[in-house]
C-alpha cells in the first residue's frame, strides 16, 4: 500500500558528495536487548546479519582509509558484545575519530577503564553514545524493557566515574520528550546523576523494523509518507547524511544505518560498489527529509 | 623574507584586534587575512570595522556569523540543539544586529569566501570553516591525516588556513602538506589563559622557506571585560574573557577538546 500510484512522479535521486562518515555495522542485528522501537528488529535471536569479522572491519577500514574517510560509527545490535571490540577500536582510532552506539549494559568497571584510557591517550576524538528512552524507569523500560532503565544509568554512572562523559541519545517515541521541555527533563535528570556537562542526542522514530509492528504492523507510514522529485528536486542537495556516508555490515553495503533489512537498498559487496547516487525511495527516507534526522552526533 | 598575519574569530573584540595589529607590525607582517566571523560575543560591534576595512594591507573574507549578520538573518545559524547554547548564541546574535550599522553588514554581506595565494612557492589557501563549507567544524580531534590529504589535493592546496572552531592547531601531514586552524582572536582558547591565537607566516620566494608559527597573543583582557558588563552583555561571556574558559556553545565541541576545559 506504500507503492506509489502510476501516475506519481519518480522517486528522487542523490548524488553521493565523497564517503566522509563510515559505519560499521560491527555486531550485525544480534543484540542483549529487544527495544521495541527498534527499526532493524535487532536481538538476542536475529542473526540476519552476523557479526563482523576483524578481517571484514579491517577491509572496510583500509578501504575507508583510502578514500580519506573523516569519520567513523560503529553500531549493532550492540557492539560490545563483539569479542574482538578493543582491536577494533584500536585499529580505527589508529586512523580517525571513532563514536560507539551501545546501550551500555555489557560495559563492566574494567571496560570502562579501559575506554576512558583509550580516550585519554588516543590521537583522534573517540565518543560513546548511550541510548535512553526516557527519564523515568516507567518511560524507558516500556521501550527498551524490564530493569533497563537502571542498567543504563548504572553504565553512565560507571563510564563518568571513569572520566568519560558520553551522548545520551533519545528516540522521541514519547512525543512529550522532543523540544525543549523535554531535553531539560533529561539534563535535570543527568544532572541529578552527577553528569555535570551533560551532551544529548535526539533522534526520531522510523516506522520500520520492530517500530512498525508497534504501530499496528505493515503499513505504519501512510501512502503520502514518500519522497518524490518535487519534494527534493536537487540531487545535490546537502541535508541528507546519505551523500555522504555508507554502512558496512558482514552482508555488504548499504546507503545507511537505517536501512540494512531492506534488501534492495543493499549497494553491493564492497565500498567501491557504492560510490554512486542512489534513489530515495524508501519511506523511512521521508522522516530523514522531514525530520532532518541525522545518525550522526 | 616576507611575513603575514593569519587570524580569524574577531567575535567584536576591537582590543584583540589592535593589539593584533601592533604585535604582527612589530614581527615584521606586512599584511593581515582575517578569515572571518566579525561579530557576536564582545561589545560594541562596529569598533571593530576601522581596522578592517582602512587599512589597506587587510585582507578580509566572510565567515558564517557575517553572512548572517550581513544578509540580515535571524541567527548565525551555528546550529546548536542544546538549549543554554541557543539562548546565549541568541543573545550575542541579536546585540550584534541590533549594533552593527547598516553599511558595515553591506560590506560583510559581499565579502569573498576564499583567498588563493602563492607563498615561498606554495599553494596557499584560506577558508573560513574549510574550503567546501563555511560552517564545517575542522578540529584536531576530528580531522584525519588521510581526509585532510583529500581536502588539500581536492583543492589544489599545499597550505590550508580555516578558523570558525576557536581553537587554534597546526599539523605537517606525512606528504608534507600544512593545515592550520588559526584559532580566533576574539575569545581564549578554552585553554585557562586569556590570551588568544593567530598564525604568523614566514617565507621567502627565492629560498622557498616557509613556516608558520602560532602566535599566542595577550591583549587588554580586563578592559575588554569591564565593556562587556557596560554593555549588559552576560556574565557568562565576561567569565570567558578573564579565565580563557568556554561557558557556552560548549555543544560543538568533540569530547577530546571538551574534556581539557572545566565545563
Amino acid at each position: 500500500m506504500n507503492q506509489p500510484a502510476a501516475t506519481a512522479p519518480p522517486f528522487p535521486t542523490l548524488n553521493f558528495k565523497r564517503l566522509d562518515t563510515l559505519w560499521l555495522q560491527v555486531t550485525g542485528t544480534l543484540c542483549n536487548l529487544a527495544c521495541l522501537h527498534c527499526f532493524i528488529s535487532c536481538g538476542p535471536k536475529n542473526d540476519s546479519h552476523a557479526f563482523m569479522t576483524l578481517e571484514q572491519v579491517r577491509d572496510a577500514l583500509a578501504t575507508a582509509n583510502k578514500q580519506g574517510v573523516k569519520e567513523y560509527y560503529y553500531t549493532g545490535g550492540e557492539p560490545f558484545m563483539h569479542p574482538e571490540i578493543k582491536t577494533m577500536i584500536e585499529e580505527t582510532l589508529a586512523q580517525g575519530p571513532l563514536t560507539i552506539l551501545t546501550n551500555g549494559i555489557l560495559i563492566d568497571e574494567e571496560m570502562a577503564a579501559w575506554l576512558a584510557e583509550t580516550f585519554r591517550t588516543s590521537r583522534y576524538n573517540f565518543d560513546l553514545r548511550v541510548s535512553l528512552d526516557g527519564t523515568t524507569k516507567q518511560e524507558n523500560d516500556a521501550i527498551r524493557g524490564r530493569g533497563t532503565f537502571e542498567q543504563i544509568l548504572s553504565a553512565v554512572d560507571r563510564l563518568v566515574a571513569a572520566g568519560l562523559n558520553p551522548v545520551i541519545t533519545v528516540t522521541t517515541c514519547h512525543a512529550e520528550l522532543d523540544g525543549e521541555e523535554g531535553r531539560q527533563r533529561f539534563i535535570d535528570l543527568l544532572r541529578e546523576r552527577g553528569l555535570s556537562q551533560p551532551r544529548l542526542k535526539f533522534l526520531a522514530p522510523f516506522k520500520i523494523g520492530r517500530e512498525e509492528r508497534r504501530h499496528g504492523g505493515e503499513g505504519a507510514y501512510r501512502p503520502s509518507e514518500r519522497l518524490y522529485v518535487e519534494d527534493v528536486p536537487d540531487p545535490d542537495t546537502d541535508h541528507l547524511q546519505c551523500d555522504s556516508c555508507r554502512m558496512v555490515t558482514a552482508k555488504g553495503v548499504w546507503p545507511c544505518p537505517i536501512l540494512i533489512e531492506v534488501p534492495e537498498a543493499r549497494m553491493g559487496d564492497t565500498l567501491e560498489d557504492a560510490n554512486h547516487a542512489i534513489k530515495l525511495d524508501h519511506p523511512a527516507c521521508y522522516t530523514c527529509h522531514v525530520e532532518g534526522v541525522s545518525c550522526k552526533t | 623574507m616576507e611575513r603575514i598575519a593569519v587570524f580569524g574569530g574577531v567575535y567584536n573584540n576591537h582590543l584583540s584586534l589592535k593589539a593584533l595589529v601592533q604585535d604582527a607590525e612589530a614581527r615584521g607582517a606586512t599584511e593581515f587575512y582575517c578569515l572571518g566571523d566579525m561579530g557576536g560575543f564582545g561589545p560594541s560591534p562596529d569598533l571593530v570595522f576601522p581596522y578592517l576595512r582602512d587599512d589597506p594591507r587587510m585582507f578580509v573574507m566572510q565567515g558564517n556569523y557575517d553572512h548572517s549578520i550581513g544578509n540580515r538573518l535571524e541567527d548565525c545559524a551555528c546550529g546548536y540543539t542544546d538549549p543554554r547554547d541557543n539562548h546565549f548564541a541568541q543573545i550575542s546574535y541579536d546585540y550584534t544586529a541590533a549594533n552593527t550599522s547598516d553599511h558595515h553588514k553591506d560590506w560583510l554581506r559581499d565579502l569573498p569566501t576564499e583567498f588563493r595565494r602563492t607563498w615561498g612557492g606554495k599553494r596557499v589557501l584560506c577558508a573560513h570553516g574549510s574550503p567546501r563549507k563555511v560552517n564545517e567544524f575542522m578540529w584536531n580531534s576530528t580531522c584525519p591525516d588521510n581526509f585532510l590529504e583529500w581536502m588539500l589535493e581536492a583543492n589544489s592546496a599545499d597550505v590550508l588556513f580555516v578558523t570558525h572552531t576557536g581553537i587554534p592547531w597546526m599539523r605537517e601531514l606525512p606528504g608534507g602538506e600544512l593545515v592550520v586552524n588559526v584559532g580566533a582572536i576574539g575569545r581564549p582558547a578554552n585553554n585557562g589563559r586569556t590570551s588568544v591565537d593567530y598564525a604568523m607566516v614566514c617565507f621567502d620566494e627565492e629560498s622557498a622557506h616557509f613556516e608558520v608559527e602560532l602566535v599566542e597573543l595577550p591583549y587588554e583582557h580586563e578592559q575588554l571585560a569591564a565593556e562587556m558588563r557596560e554593555e549588559g552583555l552576560p556574565e557568562e561571556f565576561v567569565e570567558t574573557i578573564l579565565t580563557g574558559w568556554w561557558t557556552t556553545c560548549l555543544e560543538i565541541m568533540p569530547a577530546k577538546e571538551r574534556a581539557e576545559g572545566p565545563y
